[in-house]
């Protein structure tokens, strides 16, 4: 992400750019296994029956084998994929092989700069029309519908922007170059197989914690709501899921921060977080303490983070009670 | 099933890639799976017939030849039976500790004799067996050794941590054992792996420095210490406080009553956060193949780093996955038998 030149830059460089990686691994990989384990936890209560068995297989195999194991397993299929001169073009641009993904991408100039500014302004205007929106529905109690305006806000300004500053859109296409390709965007198969076991197993731990939340909501609150006439879909989205979040908050702390320390596994499969990069660094400069005190500040530093994010929403949606 | 009609769609959708993904499972794994290769004109197996199988069958082939290597490393061939009596040593362990009826003063003396047994066995040197020295161990013998003499002296080292951060009267030792444990779950077991096999030549003069199995070893010591002491805190916060006054009443001072009273109480009810520990224990033993200790998945990397076997990482890795789930999950079902014991016998 940010550039990187082998003879000229600092040691320094090298480990911030790791701790880049770490943080682009977490982050991905904590919003995916959220949105997985959630999935997968409906499923599993879900009345399918069939669906609901497979859902509970899946949590217990993923759960009872070792994480590097998965790592090195994903690893392994995504090197049986064919060299990028028999690669998979599975769209015009993209091309998959045993070296990664290859898609276009889209040359950052600095006209894509103001349309960014201008979506976070339109961001910020969504957020003040959902207050407003608040505020209508606690005052009257009908909501006015909000979301045409929000996408609106958030989609024009930066085509506005766009067709002002009269620029044009310049994309770099993937081109194969003797034995590899070159030019367009890189997603490489360690990125991808961390990402993907990481997901893999903290999702089943998600789902897990968040099938009993579901499952601590008193069973008044399902009978209440069939009495409503809700369906079990709208009942869980409209009535259990957000008495649920409240339970589901601490375990789920606990398992975000367990995702950002098992990135640290990369170092095996060969991507450049920074447990590996530290590592190297150790090896060729031999000071070991400082590369491993600055791996522990690093990751101390995000758990700290995490946590303190964490306890604050936690302490946003609990009711004080009398 | 078909309670609704979304439902009974998904139904029949999932039934419909199951079972193509389940015929393709057997096809690869099965039917046109390679399960021996005869051994060619020059004593090295003959590969041809997995290497015309690839993509289309599996080569079960490699465990057959490779087995020995992945599950005892490369302790020499002839004593191998004594790395195979050791594993089935730890496996009773498991199950005698498991059973209710152990569970009192004499599990220690067990736990003692049988990991004296298992250190004699493995080391050797009296009683007429040839010594065999720890860089020739390896595979599934390490993963439990590691595990279970990592539990074996964390969780009273644990108890110690838990006592004195629950302590008032001694702010120092109070302080010392929240930095240890907040510390320690801050940071990955790769780090703390690290540490102890860099930083330990640097401490400590060379003839006096442990060997890297030892130094695995106490980081995995170190690292399920902190997490055990949380659970042990647990427990001894859910204790009631009648019994600490109780035991006041009766003139009992710190120690007797945290023997007497205190600790029997909390530890039966932190049995299960262990076993679920021991668990992610078991399975966090497989990060030492980054120091270069071969445990069952170190040594299956070196299994398939052969030329003739390259290629059938797969196969190994489902093979070892299987051992692990197995493993696992069955001390997974345990834990949650003895949650769901405990339920009935508090409802009552």
């Amino acid at each position: 992400m940010i550039d990187y030149d082998p003879g000229l830059s600092s040691y320094g460089r090298a480990l911030t750019i790791g701790v880049l990686n770490t943080l682009k691994v977490s982050l991905t990989g904590v919003v995916a296994a959220t949105l997985l384990g959630t999935l997968i936890a409906i499923a599993r209560l879900w009345k399918a029956w069939l669906v609901a068995r497979l859902a509970a297989a899946y949590v217990e195999v993923v759960r009872n084998v070792p994480l590097l194991l998965q790592l090195l397993f994903w690893y392994a299929l995504l090197q049986a994929l064919p060299p990028p001169r028999q690669a998979w073009m599975p769209f015009p641009g993209f091309f998959l092989s045993n070296r990664g993904l290859r898609t276009p991408a889209l040359e950052w100039t600095n006209a894509l700069n103001w349309c960014g500014l201008a979506s976070c302004l339109g961001a910020c205007a969504v957020l003040l029309l959902l207050r407003f929106a608040k505020r209508r529905q606690d005052l009257t109690g009908s909501r006015p519908t909000q979301w045409r305006l929000a996408f609106g806000l958030i989609a024009l300004p930066p085509v506005v922007v766009w067709v002002w500053l009269g620029e044009r859109l310049i994309v770099d296409w993937p081109v194969l170059k003797g034995f590899n390709f070159t030019g367009g965007a890189l997603l490489s198969p360690e990125c991808a197989a961390l990402t993907l076991g990481l997901v893999v197993y903290t999702s089943a731990y998600i789902a897990e914690i968040v099938r009993s939340g579901i499952s601590a909501i008193a069973p008044s609150q399902w009978e209440a709501a069939t009495a409503l006439g809700l369906r079990w879909e709208q009942a869980l989205r409209l009535i259990v899921l957000p008495q649920a979040v409240r339970v589901v908050v601490p375990p789920l702390t606990s398992q975000y921060l367990h995702l950002v320390k098992n990135s640290s596994l990369a170092v095996a499969i060969g991507y450049p977080e920074v447990v590996s990069i530290a590592s190297t660094t150790m090896n060729q400069t031999g000071q070991a303490i400082e590369a491993i005190g600055y791996v522990m500040l690093v990751y101390l530093s995000i758990s700290l983070s995490i946590s303190l994010l964490m306890n604050w929403y936690e302490a946003r949606i609990t009711p004080v009670l009398r | 099933m078909f309670q609704s009609i979304p439902a009974a769609a998904v139904t029949v959708l999932v039934s419909f890639l199951l079972l193509k993904g389940a015929l393709a499972l057997l096809s690869w794994g099965v039917w046109h799976a390679v399960w021996r290769v005869p051994t060619g004109a020059d004593g090295q197996p003959d590969v041809t017939a997995c290497l015309d199988a690839r993509g289309v069958g599996a080569c079960w082939a490699v465990i057959g030849e490779k087995y020995r290597l992945i599950l005892f490393g490369r302790y020499p061939y002839d004593e191998q039976w004594r790395p195979c009596v050791v594993v089935g040593l730890f496996l009773g362990l498991y199950v005698v500790s498991a059973i209710r009826w152990f569970w009192r003063p004499i599990l220690i003396s067990i736990w003692t004799a049988a990991l004296t047994l298992i250190g004699i066995l493995m080391w050797g040197g009296i009683l007429g067996l040839p010594f065999v020295g720890q860089d020739a161990w390896g595979g599934l013998p390490i993963t439990l050794i590691l595990a279970t003499f990592g539990i074996a002296a964390a969780f009273p080292f644990s108890v110690f941590v838990a006592l004195g951060r629950r302590s008032q009267r001694l702010p120092g030792v109070r302080w010392l054992c929240i930095v240890y444990v907040e510390l320690i779950r801050g940071v990955p077991l790769v780090t703390l792996l690290f540490m102890a096999s860099v930083m330990f030549p640097l401490f400590v003069p060379a003839e006096l420095s442990p060997d890297k199995l030892v130094r695995a070893q106490i980081a995995i010591i170190l690292f399920t210490g902190a997490y055990l002491a949380e659970d042990v805190r647990a427990g001894l916060q859910a204790v009631p406080k009648g019994q600490y006054e109780a035991a006041d009443a009766l003139g009992l001072g710190y120690w007797k009553r945290t023997i007497l009273i205190v600790l029997p109480q909390a530890l039966r009810l932190v049995v299960p956060p262990l076993v679920n520990t021991f668990i992610g224990l078991v399975k966090n033993t497989s990060l030492v193949l980054i120091i270069g200790t071969f445990d069952l998945l170190g040594i299956s990397r070196v299994a398939t780093t052969e030329l003739l076997w390259q290629a059938y990482s797969v196969e190994v890795y489902l093979f070892i996955a299987t051992i692990y789930f197995v493993l696992c999950s069955a001390m997974a079902r345990y834990s949650r038998g003895l949650e769901e014991a405990r339920i009935a016998r508090a409802r009552s």
